[in-house]
């Protein structure tokens, strides 16, 4: 069927004229239509505005003007602000929130070409782990509706894991795309912190927040890369750093690649059947050629704490400018100024948002600034170093996504702490700002697990070329939820 | 630390925002678990550590001194929920 | 009780950048509201502020100028507060590791006397929007065009002792940063905000007393009213046996008084933090060597040189270097073949003074220094009198064109011809033989009458001098 193709397949396709980006964004917008029901996995669709956009695209193809992403439709997370079209964050906060530009990724992937068929469900401003905290409703997981598809990315994950776009865009402040991208049995890359501009997209947490591609494979993700990486004069924090061509190196070889494996994380809490699926995965790249060296991060038990301090303390501030005052959801009839605010927040913010601005707004006030904020941010650096250590000696670390396959729906969302602790392997990267990408592996029960691999700074195209040399041996990124060999 | 009820108000204020007086009990509870697992930093010797901010060594770039933003008001204030005469409203603000 | 003042100054300077600290937008004074605030400075989801290249320059200059410590590195952080004025809900300001460290200004007191100002720091911050309060059915309407202009915060240290001393050191500052050309320093529009810390001890007593802080003092003279009225209420109020709180006053210039601002009282608790959108500001010697280098030469520095190179007294050099604009003015005149003194009383009293008159500044002079030095040159080589100087100033001013052109125009060259002159004192000494003989019997103050004569027939032409040695050779027989 089409919609099992990669953009690298579909683009052959397209290139051929064996049928048109017309016809497979309506093939899409129908399978939108039929199965997004059951999923919840998008907040807003753009039919019409996907069929202008496929139209240009074919009319680029038919005039040799087409690039690998033209006509490739695909959907945008609801934290990248779309001009036009709403922007809601997953949050009653902006449920009428119109945004008037669009984010520097949003127009690069325009300007690409790709077709964008609406905007994708998440947890309330990328807060939470299983896509429950949406103002939307929770998505569901494709391949077991009755569990969650992983956060804050839930709804990219589990469209491009449904089959209702071929890529989605993500982001990731503690493994928001890796960690879905392993429940849904996707590929999710979390490039380095400033690859891609933050311009546009929605701040959780800014010295955590990076965007990345959700999609099939790895080849699919170094052309989405291609497409969203880059300096942009409108991000301070975006670095200057020439853009590699992805695809170039994909199928380098791997002998003599030194992996590193950090004890801490193959230690407790680390579901047997998940451990047994990643040691499969490591013997496969032994038999690539790569060498395998126990290594370790010490640190690594301060990262969720460590975590649980900067994000709250960034996104307290970050969210305040959700006051009422000039966009936004704002309370009936405020009786006077403070209540004007009162009330716009507390209505307009979910729970988990609050236990967070609230968080983070005890962790920078008079008097707990030392002990938590500024603690905190010496162990993060810490946590860096440990990487840096690591990286004398490896070129890549590898080790599980998650600690256990997707959970039931549910089932963690009254215990903010044990809900947390299921990004313990995802959070340090984003604490040091280093890429990493999740790949399926062996599923376990029916269900998709992730191999987590992490490089070194602004090394995304040796981490694509090992997960894509990976996907050369294996059929795991190939299988869809519909696959009956998982769904008896 | 745990956080009682009087914490969770004063912090909810200080954050502006309103909580349903029934639920401040539970968040007191959530906040206080949260800060139990934040207190095992504690435990780490960070005395010689320099505290760190950003992820990469980078140096703030600056912008060339130009104006290049147009008059946008009416499409910014469309998503407003009350303007008048351009001016955004509030209840009045007193000084 | 004797009372000593203690005065603290925080001085918020606009800076004169064309775009805002963090945005593209325009910083002009007066454009209809909210159609100069941008996405940026509005906060809108997802936008990130990128620095000001010419703020940064800016504020070096300053620091360079008070010989502050500067740099290596400079941190932006976040000051979070909720008032509608303040979109996101924080400011962009400095806290640990401002962009100017330690430096200090010299000012000069009424008594000849000068003393040395500690300034604590100057950072760079934005500035916040407008509540405007008239009636919207009950509501307030917030204008953010203001919103990220650039400010320079210069904090003093509380160094001055008396309300005159803080005057003249406001002044300074304002001279200052006027000099630079990094502020216009336009009190009325805000461009140049004073808040003042004044606290009272007793003379002798090294612990400073209770401080309360003065806002609104948007001109010089407010200020000295609003700390004179301050004083003596903290000074009425202990002696009455009351306490001084610790608080934010407003100045209310048309109740001349200082009233307590309760609604900005409320136990404040900002939660600085590092900005993480915006990066350590990294002060390179690439650009502390261009800040250097443009570095105009500062009203100190400049009042000296005028003193040793154009020998002028002490009051002329610091009256002429109140301002870099007229300082130029004045050396402008010198280099067009003006005498230095005679310039400089030319400048500081008869453009000065037509200026005043018209109330106008002197950019929009309509006599240029090329003119007035023409005139002074014609002066200097007896082309016409001083007393008739005056009268070709003024058809320049009128826009009669260049002092030669108004003297040949007006007829008014002066008579030097000796014969002439002596044919004319001839005549008037035949006139008046009584007075003649009047002075000649000793009455020497009639030598004036004559040289009235004199001028009254020459319409002021003739050459005083001559016209004096003649009178006084003829009357003396």
């Amino acid at each position: 069927m089409i919609h099992n193709k990669s953009i690298v397949e579909l683009g052959a396709g397209l290139q051929t004229g064996e049928f048109s980006s017309v016809e497979l964004t309506h093939h899409f917008i129908q399978r939108i239509e039929q199965l997004d029901k059951d999923l919840n996995a998008f907040v807003s669709t753009t039919p019409e505005q996907a069929l202008a956009e496929a139209e240009s695209a074919d009319q680029a193809i038919k005039t040799g003007q087409a690039g690998p992403l033209t006509g490739i439709p695909i959907v945008q997370k609801d934290i990248f602000c779309t001009r036009g079209v709403k922007t809601s964050c997953g949050s009653k906060m902006l449920d009428n929130f119109i945004s008037p530009y669009d984010a520097t990724v949003v127009e690069k992937l325009k300007r690409a070409g790709v077709v964008s068929l609406g905007k994708a469900n998440m947890d309330e401003f990328a807060m939470g782990s299983s896509n429950e905290t949406s103002f939307y409703g929770p998505v569901h997981n494709p391949w077991d509706k009755g569990r969650v598809p992983g956060g804050s990315s839930g709804g990219s994950a589990a469209a491009v894991a449904a089959r209702l776009a071929v890529a989605a865009t993500g982001t990731d402040t503690g493994g928001s795309i890796r960690q879905p991208a392993a429940f849904c049995g996707i590929t999710g890359l979390k490039p380095t912190y400033g690859r891609i501009s933050r311009f546009g997209m929605i701040a959780f947490a800014s010295s955590l927040d990076q965007a990345g591609p959700m999609t099939r494979d790895a080849a699919d993700a170094a052309l989405m890369l291609q497409a969203m990486a880059g300096f942009d004069p409108k991000d301070s924090t975006c670095a200057n750093q020439p853009v590699p061509d992805y695809s170039a190196t994909l199928s380098d070889s791997l002998e003599g690649l030194k992996v590193g494996l950090p004890r801490e994380y193959f230690g407790e809490g680390l579901d047997p059947s998940v451990a047994a699926s990643v040691d499969a995965a490591i013997d496969l790249y032994k038999r690539l050629g790569a060498e395998v060296i126990d290594i370790s991060l010490p640190n690594s038990g301060l990262a969720v704490p460590t975590y649980y301090v900067v994000a709250p303390a960034e996104c307290s501030s970050n969210l305040s400018r959700f006051d009422g005052v000039r966009f936004g959801y704002r309370c009936q009839q405020p009786k006077d100024l403070e209540d004007l605010y009162k009330r716009s927040r507390g209505e307009g913010f979910g729970a988990e948002v609050k236990r967070r601005i609230m968080i983070g707004t005890y962790a920078l006030s008079a008097g707990y600034y030392d002990a938590y904020y500024l603690k905190a941010q010496k162990t993060r650096h810490l946590i860096s170093d440990d990487f840096k250590q690591a990286f004398k000696t490896v070129d890549v670390i590898m080790g599980p996504t998650t600690p256990t396959p997707a959970f039931g729906l549910g089932e963690k969302v009254d215990d903010p702490v044990t809900m947390y602790l299921n990004d313990i392997y995802t959070i340090a990267t984003n604490l040091a700002g280093l890429p990493g990408v999740s790949i399926p592996i062996e599923p376990v029960s029916g269900l998709p697990v992730g191999l987590q691999i992490i490089g070194n700074y602004f090394t995304e195209a040796k981490l694509l070329n090992v997960a894509h040399r990976f996907q050369q041996e294996t059929e795991w990124h190939r299988l869809a939820p519909e696959d009956s060999r998982l769904n008896p | 630390m745990s956080l009682d009820h009087s914490d969770i108000t004063k912090i909810a204020h200080l954050a502006r925002m309103a909580l349903d007086e029934s639920q401040v009990d539970a968040y007191a509870e959530d906040l206080s678990n949260i800060l139990g697992l934040v207190e095992q930093l504690e435990a780490a010797e960070t005395d010689a550590i320099e505290p760190m901010s950003h992820p990469l060594h980078m140096a703030q770039r600056l912008r060339a001194d130009a104006v290049t933003e147009e008059d946008c008001r009416d499409e910014n204030q469309a998503v407003a929920p009350s303007v008048e005469n351009g001016l955004y409203l509030v209840p009045r603000v007193i000084e | 009780m004797q009372w000593e003042t203690v005065i603290g100054l925080e001085i918020h300077t606009q800076l004169a950048t064309k775009s805002k600290i963090f945005s593209g937008a325009s910083i002009a004074y007066g454009a209809d509201p909210n159609t100069q605030a941008c996405i940026i400075d509005l906060g809108f989801p997802g936008v990130l502020p990128v620095l000001n290249e010419a703020v940064v320059d800016m504020a070096l200059t300053f620091g360079l100028a008070i010989n502050a410590e500067i740099g290596p590195r400079s941190v932006f952080a976040r000051k979070n507060y909720f008032y509608p004025d303040l979109p996101k809900g924080y400011q962009i300001s400095q806290f640990e590791l401002p962009i100017v460290g330690m430096g200090s200004l010299t000012i000069d007191l009424e008594d000849g006397s000068q003393k040395v100002i500690g300034i604590t720091r100057a950072h760079l911050e934005e500035d916040a929007g407008k509540s405007l309060h008239e009636d919207f059915h009950g509501m307030s309407g917030i204008d953010l065009n203001r919103t990220g202009t650039p400010l320079l915060e210069i904090v003093s240290e509380p160094d001055m002792r008396s309300i005159k001393e803080a005057v003249a050191y406001a002044r300074k500052i304002h001279q200052l940063v006027v000099y630079l050309g990094i502020c216009d320093g336009n009190m009325q529009e805000g461009s140049f905000r004073v808040d003042a810390n004044l606290s009272i001890r007793p003379f002798g007593q090294e612990a400073f007393g209770t401080r309360t802080e003065l806002k609104n003092l948007n001109s010089f003279r407010f200020m000295e009213r609003a700390l004179n009225f301050e004083l003596e209420r903290q000074i009425d109020l202990i002696e009455g046996g009351g306490k001084v709180v610790q608080e934010t006053r407003l100045y209310d210039a048309d109740r001349d008084e200082t009233r307590s601002m309760r609604s900005k009282e409320e136990a404040n608790d900002y939660r600085y933090f590092p900005d993480p959108d915006l990066l350590p500001v990294e002060i390179n010697d690439q650009q502390l060597q261009r800040a250097r280098q443009n570095m105009p030469e500062l009203p100190d520095q400049k009042r000296q040189r005028f003193e040793s190179d154009y020998s002028l007294s002490s009051t002329d050099a610091l009256m002429l270097t109140q301002s870099r604009q007229q300082a130029d003015f004045f050396e402008k005149v010198v280099s067009n073949g003006g005498d230095a003194r005679m310039a400089a009383n030319w400048v500081t009293v008869e453009l000065t003074g037509a200026l005043n008159k018209a109330g106008i500044p002197l950019s929009q002079s309509p006599v240029t220094p090329e003119q007035v030095g023409g005139l002074l040159r014609r002066i200097a080589d007896n082309t016409i009198s001083g007393k008739l100087a005056k009268q070709v100033f003024e058809a320049m001013w009128n826009g009669e064109g260049d002092a030669d052109k108004v003297i040949e125009a007006k007829g008014l060259k002066q008579i030097t011809d000796s014969g002439q002159i002596e044919t004319i004192i001839d005549e008037i000494i035949a006139n008046n033989p009584k007075q003649v003989e009047q002075f000649r019997a000793g009455k020497d103050k009639l030598l004036g009458f004559f040289v009235g004569q004199v001028m009254k027939q020459t319409q002021g032409k003739a050459n005083p001098g001559q016209v004096n040695k003649i009178l006084l050779g003829k009357l003396k027989g």
